[in-house]
């Protein structure tokens, strides 16, 4: 029956908002027609429209705050208390033209749409889109102090080299102090323990997962001298796990979307490339340039794209990672964002109980993203380091 | 309607990754039917398939979000 009721609503809602999108289009067509009789800048013209589209059009979009809440951030944003933005306030670093510049975001007052000008040692910066750029004199249009491109609308200002704290990797040493943490008291406790006694506490917890990496993952693909890339793959195992895990925690410690960055996949994916290519036997090497057991004629061909398999098979771990994440991450925020978008609490409930399904899809992803990264890991450096028999 | 029609391609990437790991789950089931003894051995490996049909797909869905 309620939900009947809320269905009810939500259509109602749904075609009025129609109707009220015909009215203001009209509106927004004569308002245009007027315009193009009045001779105004370019530019001023194209904010007008903007300015009144924004008005005009009430329908809630939702891409900007999901973009900005997957996007990294200078300044950790916990939570808005009577139209206040409260947050953590992280150091900028900068490597600017006159040497290092260090000062705390908090210096921008919350602003990212490069209005607000910190002025530094005679060096003024802006903060566009948590992107740091050198001030232009002269706001352009909306006091924004940047120039933009005509026709691509693409910031032209220089940047400094920035090398910021900013909240990925605040949250990149939150997470290597927890596993340091999970590792040190493990070990701890087996250098204490002098008999064979079952493991209690942290160990009795990590004990089972590092024994599956080890004889699962490592020992299963790898071969004979799987022992040397045991720690690499609990290190990569641990650490894709623990910030997945923790980017999906929405308050405080959480929230930040580290592997769900390109940035850092993409190191992971490369420590993959050198660590399968320096492991390479000579085996490996002529399967990829000289291919045997083809007609000659095949082989250059097979080499090339080979050689191509060699960037592509860490290029796939890397989007795979990031895509699986982000995905995670925008479905969540895209589900909440539904009561905005039909202007009703009645979806609430609905949206709730989706997210909360999500969620617990998203628990079992984190540990198979961290899994799979692991065991193709271990497959990759397997098949380097495989043997030619006979 | 606005909106981009990168959604379309994100969705028909979402349909060819659904029809890949519907084969290798559906397969999966048979072969465990089949041989429960294996069973540890067979989900492995269907983990290790459906990633990289996954991967595939979502190489789709990148190029579609980035535009």
């Amino acid at each position: 029956m309620v939900e009947q009721v809320s269905l009810h609503r939500i259509l109602k809602s749904i075609s009025l908002k129609k109707l009220n999108r015909f009215f203001l289009l009209f509106l927004f067509a004569s308002t245009v027609m007027q315009a193009t009789n009045v001779e105004v800048d370019v530019h001023e013209s194209d904010t007008a429209k903007e300015s009144t589209l924004d008005k005009e059009k009430k329908a809630y979009d939702p891409t900007d705050d999901i973009m900005h809440h997957i996007a990294d951030s200078h300044g950790w944003h916990l939570f808005d208390w009577k139209g206040h933005e409260i947050g953590i306030p992280l150091p900028v670093i900068l490597y600017t033209d006159k040497g290092l510049v260090v000062f705390s975001s908090s210096a921008f007052h919350h602003d990212s749409e490069g209005k607000h000008i910190v002025e530094i040692k005679g060096q003024r910066f802006i903060n566009f889109h948590n992107k740091i750029y050198y001030a232009s004199e002269i706001p352009s249009g909306h006091g924004i102090y940047a120039q933009f491109n005509e026709t691509t609308h693409v910031i032209s200002n220089s940047k400094p080299w920035d090398i910021s704290i900013t909240k990925n990797v605040a949250s990149l040493l939150l997470s290597a102090i927890i596993i340091l943490w999970l590792f040190l008291s493990v070990a701890r406790f087996y250098k204490r323990q002098q008999s064979h006694r079952s493991p209690k506490g942290v160990a009795a917890f990590m004990e089972p997962i590092i024994i599956f990496v080890r004889d699962e993952i490592a020992k299963e693909n790898i071969g004979p001298h799987y022992k040397r890339f045991v720690p690499l793959l609990l290190t990569f195992f641990f650490f894709i796990w623990i910030n997945n895990v923790m980017g999906l925690v929405p308050l405080f410690p959480g929230g930040a979307n580290v592997t769900g960055n390109i940035a850092v996949t993409m190191v992971l994916a490369i420590i993959v490339m050198i660590v399968t290519n320096i492991n390479g036997n000579k085996n490996y090497w002529s399967h990829i340039f000289w291919m045997p057991g083809v007609p000659v004629a095949v082989k250059p061909l097979l080499a090339v794209v080979e050689f191509i398999g060699i960037f592509t098979k860490p290029f796939s771990l890397m989007i795979r990672l990031f895509a699986n994440i982000t995905a995670g991450h925008i479905i969540v925020l895209s589900l909440i964002s539904l009561i905005f978008i039909f202007e009703t609490a009645l979806v609430s409930p609905v949206s709730v109980l989706l997210t909360l399904f999500i969620s617990v899809l998203e628990i079992l992803v984190t540990a198979l993203q961290a899994y799979i990264f692991t065991l193709l890991t271990a497959l990759y450096i397997g098949a380097a380091m495989h043997e030619e028999h006979h | 309607m606005t909106g981009s029609i990168a959604a379309l391609g994100a969705g028909l990437a979402v349909i060819g990754i659904g029809i890949g790991i519907g084969q290798i789950g559906g397969h999966a089931m048979d072969a465990i039917a089949r041989n429960p003894e294996a069973s540890n051995k067979i989900s492995s490996n269907m983990i290790i398939t459906a990633a990289l049909v996954e991967g595939a797909g979502l190489f789709g869905i990148v190029v579609s979000l980035l535009k």
